[in-house]
């Protein structure tokens, strides 16, 4: 694995190991010392075209615990607001010796793109671009998901999970499945782990040709209740400029139809997890209860962003160079 | 390639026991040990020997005190050479703290294994001491570290290589050695 | 009197025999007293030089992307001895002033005829109508007015540009893309945007704009020339409009009929082009469309951009590709499985676009006409390589495919601009004179 880009370069074997590696990462966090040396003396630069506090500072947070020197570089106030091209910045990231460059941007394939444009020679993850991809987000869902799935703590250090899949599972994700990274990494890695992929949202919402996605598609919300038990159910945040756009009516219309309100909430079978990306518009596409809910592993998801960023970041980074004596 | 056989199931069982003595004569009983295989081979070796421990001191429990560490983030050469993935780390739910922990593998060689795993030790927490007990020391030390228990001394020479085959994992206990033919 | 005889060349792929040049113009081999320079043309296909309706040459305004010489330079080792260069230059080409700045500039080159085209509305802002009247009646004569880069979206602004032209025979080159359908738009809509996340141009943003200016153009009896069409649904649309007797025309350009959808799963901008790059079903619909005169026209599209707009992410490139050099390549390639011949070859790049742009000494090797001719290599083994071209634009798409087809000599109004691939000299054009020397 040179890059982390998009989960359909991962095999299932991939994603198993990447998880399993993230199980013992987890265990880092229970330590006297939550660090590990594997990356000192590396540098990885997080590289965030577009606000996001939370995953940049999981990123960092699992770049540190690996020993790796960190560096922010925020395109806000930068020279990239000045007009200084992606190359530019790259080669400049490249000569300063950067070891793994995280990149978040807000056009689709820009991490792509510098991981096949020969600017930079090292290895880039995705963390999140356009409306494209967010690979280690559909990890961390996944690795919770493999807890909840095997009855175990949905975050910190536990046993079992190790080796294991998502065969048998069935997850709903619910909302704007068109504009969402999140969304499209988790289709194709909940599929690759052997799990069925239900989505659900207003037709507008839906990505062109959705019915040739590995998935089953519904429009309405109480039908798919109706005829799935579902593992998990994912909900997505609607983006506030999707509000004025004609997506639909209104916010209170979404609610009424798409949102998990407190009646869905209490229907869901007692072993649905509820799961969110976060940050969650609470009354909006989730109700406070379910939010709230003991069933809710929101925060386990947080938790377990870091060991599976740590996971990914010691695959990327480990093991690279030439094959030498051993 | 000439395979010679240095230490067969028997002898592996002695040896054992013979460390199981060892340990718990300088440990004056079985009071607060820790023995923790490091992966791969040293795992299942560490599990007998507390089972002996056990046997030997009937107030030892061999499920409490045994565990395992990875040492392979602490390696020194993770950078070069294949992917390597972590091995389980499980350390009893005593922890290791003012306790005796009796490191386990099965060949004590150049000691950068051991050296990356008193790193990895240290991260945990802050032992009392800490024992080396090997199935064979076969010299050529790079590093000054040296086994308290070792089940056999081997002299070899450089390019000959040692193998150690344990029934857990490979289904027959043996140690053998192997040299290139001399041209 | 200046002469060329061109000896032995196969008359649009067909009869071999000489053809005859005097003073500029194609004349009887046997009125030819002295043969004067002669090109042996054996084993070369000769064929009427290619005419581009849709060109965009940058100058005025961004000079470091093309200029008027290099992109006339570009088009003459292309084969093109006309092109129509594009209104969108900075300033915009809506007004006499820079439609006869380019028509000079074009001439000052002297390596193909630069025939510009003026914008319909002021700007291409589509809210008021450029002065089309001044601009044709200009000393660059123009008879094709086009926004394009934009579309003339407000119907009503179409209905009186598609009436008003009528005055001196214009006609509107429509650059199809219903806007409110295509905000943000970054390729083709369709199972592979879906896939990458990048905002889609669906193909019914093309359609219902082609469906109304047939209906407009019907409905005023005007004519309309359909720009780069790209989906199959455009080529329905047009064959029925022409079924119903209707004054359209329509345009392909090389790389639509030959790339697909699939190449932005690179992410490289090289493949970013307005419109996008469609399905291989609108790729095999726009090949039958061309093969059976639905579709009148190869237009290149041809669109320089410097570096630092193309070597850069997905989302902030330029759209745009070039193509003058590998046009006649292309389209060979891609019709190679229709019944196409030389003639057809002829028809689309020459004659048929002379006709709609109204150039009588363009696009026919008839003796009497302009002497604008290129001779083609037909069993070359040429491998693309943009750094060879003649434009400043390195985002040709094609680099590294094998093409069969070469372009040997190319000659403007009697003058060999093109000896053996290479350029040679400008054509003496005279201070105010003609081509016609």
């Amino acid at each position: 694995m040179r890059h982390l880009l998009s989960t359909t370069d991962l095999t299932r074997d991939d994603a198993v190991d990447l998880l399993d590696v993230a199980e013992e990462m987890a265990q880092v966090s229970e330590r006297e010392v939550k660090k590990l040396p594997v990356l000192r003396g590396r540098t990885v630069v997080n590289l965030f075209f577009e606000d996001s506090t939370r995953t940049r500072l999981s990123f960092e947070a699992a770049a540190k615990r690996l020993s790796a020197d960190v560096i922010n570089f925020s395109a806000k106030g930068s020279s990239v607001s000045k007009g200084e091209s992606l190359q530019d910045t790259m080669q400049t990231l490249a000569a300063m010796g950067a070891d793994a460059v995280v990149v978040r941007h807000a056009g689709s394939g820009t991490p792509h793109r510098l991981a096949t444009s020969g600017w930079i020679d090292v290895p880039i993850l995705n963390a999140g671009d356009g409306t494209h991809e967010h690979p280690t987000q559909a990890l961390l869902d996944s690795f919770t998901l493999r807890r909840v799935r095997g009855g175990l703590p949905a975050s910190g250090p536990a046993e079992g999970a190790r080796g294991t899949d998502l065969a048998g599972s069935t997850v709903a994700i619910v909302g704007d499945i068109l504009h969402s990274r999140v969304a499209r990494s988790n289709v194709h890695l909940l599929n690759t782990l052997g799990a069925q992929v239900v989505l659900i949202g207003p037709p507008t919402l839906m990505p062109w040709g959705v019915e040739e996605w590995p998935a089953e598609v519904f429009y309405d919300y109480d039908d798919a209740l109706a005829a799935h038990e579902f593992d998990a159910v994912m909900m997505l945040r609607v983006q506030l400029e999707r509000m004025h756009q004609s997506f639909f009516p209104n916010p209170r219309e979404y609610t009424r139809l798409w949102g998990l309100t407190p009646q869905r909430y209490r229907a869901l079978p007692g072993h649905t997890a509820i799961m969110h990306p976060g940050p969650m518009n609470r009354g909006f596409e989730i109700c406070a209860e379910a939010a709230d809910s003991p069933r809710a592993v929101v925060l386990s998801q947080v938790a377990n962003g870091v060991a599976v960023r740590m996971a990914a970041l010691y695959r990327l980074l480990m093991g690279t160079e030439s094959e030498g004596r051993s | 390639m000439r395979h010679r056989t240095v230490l067969d199931s028997a002898e592996i069982s002695r040896a054992i026991s013979r460390i199981a003595h060892e340990v718990i004569e300088s440990n004056k009983g079985a009071q607060g040990l820790v023995i923790l295989g490091i992966p791969t081979r040293g795992v299942p070796l560490a599990r007998r020997l507390a089972e002996k421990i056990a046997q030997i001191e009937p107030d030892a429990d061999a499920d409490a005190i045994t565990g395992s560490l990875d040492i392979t983030m602490y390696r020194d050469d993770l950078r070069r050479g294949k992917l390597r993935s972590p091995e389980p780390t499980r350390i009893p739910p005593t922890g290791i703290d003012g306790r005796t922990v009796v490191l386990v593998d099965d060949v004590l060689f150049s000691g950068r294994t051991i050296r990356a795993a008193l790193d990895a030790l240290a991260d945990i927490g802050r032992p009392d001491a800490v024992r080396l007990a090997v199935l064979v020391d076969r010299g050529h030390r790079s590093l000054p570290i040296r086994a308290d228990h070792v089940g056999k001394n081997l002299p070899t020479a450089i390019d000959e290589r040692v193998s150690v085959t344990v029934a857990e994992i490979d289904g027959e206990d043996a140690v053998t050695i192997s040299a290139p033919e001399a041209a | 009197m200046t002469s060329l005889l061109i000896r032995n060349a196969s008359v649009l792929g067909g009869e071999v025999r000489d053809l005859a040049i005097a003073d500029g113009r194609f004349v009887e081999v046997e009125a030819l007293a002295d043969p004067g320079r002669v090109i042996d043309a054996e084993g070369l296909i000769a064929l009427p030089g290619f005419v581009d309706l849709h060109t965009h040459l940058r100058e005025p305004g961004r000079e470091d992307a093309e200029t008027v010489l290099t992109g006339s330079q570009s088009a003459a080792r292309g084969g093109y001895t006309a092109v129509h260069a594009m209104a969108n230059t900075a300033p915009v080409a809506d007004t006499a002033g820079v439609v006869e700045q380019v028509w000079n500039l074009g001439r000052e080159a002297g390596w193909t005829e630069v025939v510009p085209i003026g914008a319909v509305t002021v700007g291409q802002q589509g809210e008021q109508l450029a002065e089309l009247g001044a601009m044709a009646r200009s000393a660059a004569d123009v008879r094709i007015f086009s926004d394009d880069g934009h579309c003339v979206a407000d119907p009503l602004l179409m209905r009186r540009a598609l009436e008003y032209v009528k005055t001196f025979d214009g006609i509107i080159a429509q650059h199809s893309q219903e806007p409110r359908l295509t905000e943000g738009a970054q390729m083709n809509e369709g199972i592979v945007s879906s896939e990458l996340g990048l905002p889609g141009w669906p193909a019914v943003a093309e359609e219902a704009i082609i469906a109304r200016d047939i209906l407009l153009a019907e409905h005023v009896g005007s004519r309309l020339h359909v720009c780069h069409l790209s989906t199959r649904g455009s080529v329905e649309l047009v064959r029925w409009a022409k079924s119903r007797g209707v004054a359209v025309t329509a345009e392909v350009t090389p790389h639509h009929l030959m790339l697909t959808d699939e190449l932005v799963r690179s992410y490289d901008p090289l493949y970013k082009v307005n419109p996008p790059l469609r399905t291989r079903a609108d790729v095999d619909a726009v090949r039958a469309g061309l093969a059976d005169g639905t579709i009148d026209v190869i237009g290149t599209d041809h669109a320089p951009h410097t570096a630092e707009h193309k070597c850069c992410e997905w989302t902030a490139a330029a759209m745009g590709m070039v193509g003058m050099e590998t046009a006649l390549a292309i389209v060979v390639e891609a019709m190679r499985d229709h019944d196409f011949g030389w003639s057809d070859v002829a028809r689309v790049m020459s004659s048929r676009p002379a006709e709609i742009s109204g150039l009588p000494e363009q696009g026919s090797l008839a003796p009497g006409r302009g002497a604008n001719l290129v001779l083609v290599d037909p069993d070359a083994a040429v491998r693309v390589d943009p750094n060879e071209h003649a434009t400043l634009g390195r985002n040709n798409p094609f680099a590294g495919f094998e093409v069969s087809t070469r372009i040997v000599h190319t000659v403007l109004y009697g003058h060999q601009v093109v000896a053996d691939g290479s350029l040679t000299t400008a054509h003496p054009i005279t201070e105010g004179g003609s081509w016609i020397v």
